[in-house]
């Protein structure tokens, strides 16, 4: 693993790119979440209508030239609320990813370096890990009230540890390499090996499984939005789009299905991503423990 | 593979007691008074009063844990405050429902995830592999419950063909349950499909390209043979590695797909006590579903001992 | 050579690569006769495995596909034949064993049924009579209380057992053929020497024929009664065994015998040919040998050389046959 890890280092990167660009899944995943993305942030430009604003003589259109993914049972514009909605979704996904790439990386570097902190950080994770991960988030978010920093916090901590687990595992590896056990013969300080030396070298794995939790946490926060238990600000978010939809299923089947397509892409763009990603860094890799 | 069994069940009690601090410990977060949230608006002070001392949120932090685990201990997971009734008796009798739903949902995920899978490793570098591959990925990409509500417009409101709602035990009606259980078995079961279907083919592929695959076909073994045999014996290692995993999202789902299609079973009722912020069955409901994928993990650590003989059963797995 | 078991001609397989075809066994032909023992010998990479494993059948196709040739076993044509009736001749007819015993036994499985399942296959017995065979088997290629082992899985045996077991699963149904691709490399020398003795005593029971495959010329020099020297996926020469150690025309062949370690000469230095094999991808037009050889002239390098009768069972494919005639062994 370590010696694939190395393939991110600068000397490898052009490399590294060619190879991505030539590998079918990333490409198809980058272009999904470029798609995506741009649809999202150029909503403004994109968009007809406000997201909120209600055409009454305009309910229930089919999707048409003129609404696109049609309209909701107040004549609001589904397209422009799909478009703004997913700016939630995304936003919540990005916190996530965030929150592992600190805590995520924090725990398992500790506890893939120093010993006596392995034992009490892998019990924790392992008991985190023990409730099913969506279940964990609802009920922490059940429990926290329904926001949007409490959708961001219970799907952080659902999966940081199995961020950690990841990181860990590669620090095992890469600590053990002739290099790093030179640079502690020369005198290097434990920060100094873990910052410079252990760390970099565990991006390929970090990077993927990044990819995955951004994927799992969209997937995930639609569930929770679902369920009632996301954030209801003016502008819902794709699970809520859903389940305001889920009201009107026999009269008005594409507010349903049009947000679901929604997060469907989405999904499966990050997911191809992370999919071409871990072909080329980290070929070894065994499919991600969820 | 008894020893072998007590011993990975010796190894989960401390995780077992992390896993219970940590349900102790989430009433702990609700914000301001627990008992106030869950009066409700409505709630007179003397409501708010009797909710406090149910739940013993009066008593000293060290004599509320040590009641929690001493209740724990007996099996006593409090009372639903919505239902009244122990939180134990309400998992229990809604049970039956989800484990008829669950394991129509593991037998479309075995047969159609293995079977996806199988086909793509053989087919590797086809467009069916491709076909495959690309369905797998979809699989683990589509929102459950949405797809559940894409089932309903089709098969039900459109085609008329199952109902939309409800559930017929298959103890009363075999044709009953696969009417109301299908649509809901398999909304369930796409997210695992995908999920297995991955998994196996990169085992099967993995496996595939072994020597002693070669061997077999060395011995003139017919071609089903030698991949449902000696290739899938080998790729079934690996395989049930994603199990706890499978069953975990199996549980994750049915709280969302029992709530959509109205299915009177343990999902529906924790979908129900998070919407009604009932704290001591979202916590009850946590803990056994925690307990029992344990269980089931165990179980899937035994499979993966059934499977590989290189694990001594004997030692410490 | 109408006395010929087995009777390969012109086989000529390929690989398809990201870069294109290349062609790992190039129009090779040989014979084994019935109880003789052939020698297959050239490097890793000359395409020796990849000849007998087309014979078989037993290349994943793609990437690998055979493009041309025969081999005619007891009068039918492997290559052409239905993948079914070519399962009944495999491990009935001719048995084969491989080079990595620690990965070609199956690790799920006991050996008692891995030997088992071929006889109940072949011979159509029921299980209990399998397991008395794979018994009798077990105990006949030298492993000690046969019976007890019978339910051990591979992991519990030494890789020099796992041979054996191998070789007891290849002569289950008493094959005709026995092709042994490397059995003795991957062991160390002292089990090198007991198996290869085993297979001696077999061979002699059973009077079966074998097709050795190695790269080993003491292997050759202890076992076959003829020997077919390969290079780059050519035939470079073939020879009886003792016209091949006592007057080789291929100047390939004469540079083999010099990097030949005896046991007689371990501390003399080997003499290696200089160069390396070529790439398969990108093979030299002409002689594959003639950029290493110090024979070569402009010629060698144009055209293929022809295959030239020397002898009976004595043939070279080299231009130069009558420059390489004054050899000595080193």
């Amino acid at each position: 693993m370590a010696d694939l890890a190395l393939t991110l280092f600068p000397a490898n990167a052009r490399r590294t790119g060619r190879k991505l660009l030539r590998n079918r899944a990333f490409v198809a995943g980058a272009f999904l979440v470029t798609l995506v993305f741009l649809a999202i942030f150029l909503a403004p430009l994109l968009a007809q209508y406000e997201p909120n604003r209600m055409q009454i003589r305009m309910r229930f259109r089919e999707p048409s030239a003129e609404f696109w993914f049609g309209t909701d049972n107040l004549g609001r514009d589904m397209f422009a609320r799909v478009l703004y909605g997913g700016r939630l979704s995304i936003e919540i996904g990005f916190w996530v990813v965030m929150l592992n790439a600190v805590f995520g990386v924090a725990m398992g570097a500790l506890a893939g370096y120093f010993r006596a902190l392995d034992n009490p950080l892998m019990r924790l994770s392992d008991a985190l890990m023990a409730f099913p991960s969506v279940l964990l988030a609802i009920g922490i978010a059940a429990i926290l009230g329904p926001s949007t920093s409490t959708a961001v916090i219970a799907l952080a901590v659902v999966y940081i540890p199995r961020t950690a687990r990841i990181l860990r595992a590669s620090v095992l590896v890469v600590r053990e390499l002739d290099y790093v056990h030179a640079s502690r013969a020369a005198g290097a300080g434990d920060w100094h090996i873990l910052t410079r030396h252990i760390l970099p070298n565990c991006m390929a794995p970090l990077l993927v499984q990044l990819s995955f939790v951004f994927a799992y946490a969209v997937l995930s926060e639609a569930v929770l939005s679902f369920l009632g238990l996301g954030a209801p600000p003016t502008v819902p978010s794709w699970g809520i789009l859903i389940s305001e939809g889920r009201s009107y299923i026999r009269e008005a089947w594409w507010l349903t299905v049009v947000p679901g397509l929604a997060i469907a892409i989405t999904v499966l763009g990050l997911n191809l991503l992370g999919d071409g990603l871990r072909d080329v860094l980290d070929p070894r890799m065994k499919i991600q423990q969820e | 593979m008894l020893a072998f069994a007590i011993k990975r069940l010796l190894h989960t009690i401390p995780i077992l007691a992390i896993v219970s601090l940590i349900a102790f410990g989430m009433i702990k977060l609700v914000p301001g008074d627990p008992a106030v949230v869950m009066g409700g608006t409505n709630a007179t002070a003397a409501e708010i009063d009797q909710i406090r001392r149910n739940l013993g949120l009066d008593q000293p932090f060290h004599v509320q844990l040590g009641a929690f685990y001493w209740n724990l201990l007996h099996g006593d997971l409090g009372n639903s405050l919505l239902l009244n009734v122990p939180v134990t008796s309400a998992i229990i009798e809604r049970l039956p429902a989800t484990l008829w739903l669950s394991a129509y949902a593991m037998l479309l995920t075995l047969i159609f995830g293995l079977a996806t899978g199988i086909i793509a490793a053989l087919r590797h570098n086809t467009w069916v592999d491709q076909a495959a591959t690309t369905l797998a990925l979809i699989g683990v990409s589509l929102p459950n419950f949405w797809l559940g509500l894409v089932m309903i417009v089709v098969f039900s409101v459109h085609l008329g063909w199952l109902p939309t709602s409800g559930f017929v035990d298959p103890a009363e009606s075999i044709v009953g349950f696969l009417r109301t259980a299908t649509m809901p078995a398999a909304a369930l079961a796409m997210l695992q499909i995908g999920l297995l279907a991955r998994i196996t083919r990169s085992a099967m592929l993995e496996v595939l390209r072994q020597d002693y695959v070669r061997t077999a076909r060395a011995k003139g073994l017919p071609e089903w043979v030698v991949v449902m045999k000696h290739a899938l014996a080998n790729a079934m290692i690996p395989i049930v590695t994603v199990v706890g995993l499978i069953f975990s999202v199996l549980i994750s789902g049915s709280i969302v797909i029992e709530t959509i299609f109205t299915i009177p079973g343990m999902g529906a009722l924790l979908g129900n006590a998070i919407l009604r912020r009932d704290y001591p069955m979202i916590q009850g409901g946590l803990l056994f579903v925690a307990a029992a994928l344990m269980l089931l993990n165990l179980l899937a650590d035994m499979l993966y001992a059934y499977f590989d003989p290189r694990v001594q059963v004997d030692r410490d797995g | 050579m109408s006395d010929a078991l087995l009777s390969v001609r012109n086989l000529t397989t390929a690989f398809a690569t990201e870069s294109g075809r290349t062609i790992a066994v190039d129009d090779v032909s040989f014979d084994v006769r019935a109880g003789e023992a052939v020698g297959l010998i050239g490097e890793s990479g000359s395409g020796k495995s990849v000849a007998a494993l087309s014979i078989l059948g037993l290349l994943p196709t793609p990437p690998a596909r055979v493009l041309a040739g025969s081999a005619v076993f007891e009068g039918r044509d492997l290559l052409q034949m239905p993948a079914k009736e070519l399962r009944r001749i495999r491990g009935k007819r001719i048995g084969m064993i491989f080079q990595e015993p620690m990965t070609s036994l199956n690790p799920v499985f006991p050996i008692g049924e891995q030997i088992a399942e071929s006889l109940r296959l072949h011979e159509r017995i029921g299980n209990e009579a399998a397991r008395k065979r794979a018994i009798a088997l077990l105990d006949r290629v030298g492993i000690p209380s046969a019976s007890r082992r019978l339910d051990d899985y591979p992991h519990q045996l030494s890789g020099g057992m796992r041979q054996r077991v191998m070789i007891a699963i290849a002569l289950a149904c008493d094959p005709k053929l026995l092709i042994a691709d490397e059995p003795t490399t991957a062991l160390d020398v002292t089990v090198q020497a007991q198996l290869l003795d085993l297979l001696n005593d077999l061979r002699r029971e059973t009077g079966m024929a074998m097709l050795l495959i190695t790269h080993n010329m003491g292997v050759i020099a202890e076992f076959a009664d003829r020997v077919v020297v390969m290079y780059s996926g050519r035939v470079a020469e073939e020879a009886p065994i003792e016209t091949l150690f006592d007057a080789p025309r291929h100047p390939y062949t004469q540079g083999l015998l010099g990097a030949t370690p005896t046991l007689a000469q371990t501390e003399a230095r080997l003499r290696t040919i200089p160069g390396s094999l070529p790439d398969p991808a990108a093979p030299p037009p002409g002689c594959r040998f003639a950029p290493r050889c110090s024979f070569a002239d402009a010629e060698c390098s144009a055209a293929r050389p022809a295959e030239i009768s020397l002898a009976v069972g004595h043939r070279a494919a080299c231009r130069r046959t009558d420059a390489t005639k004054n050899w000595q062994a080193a």
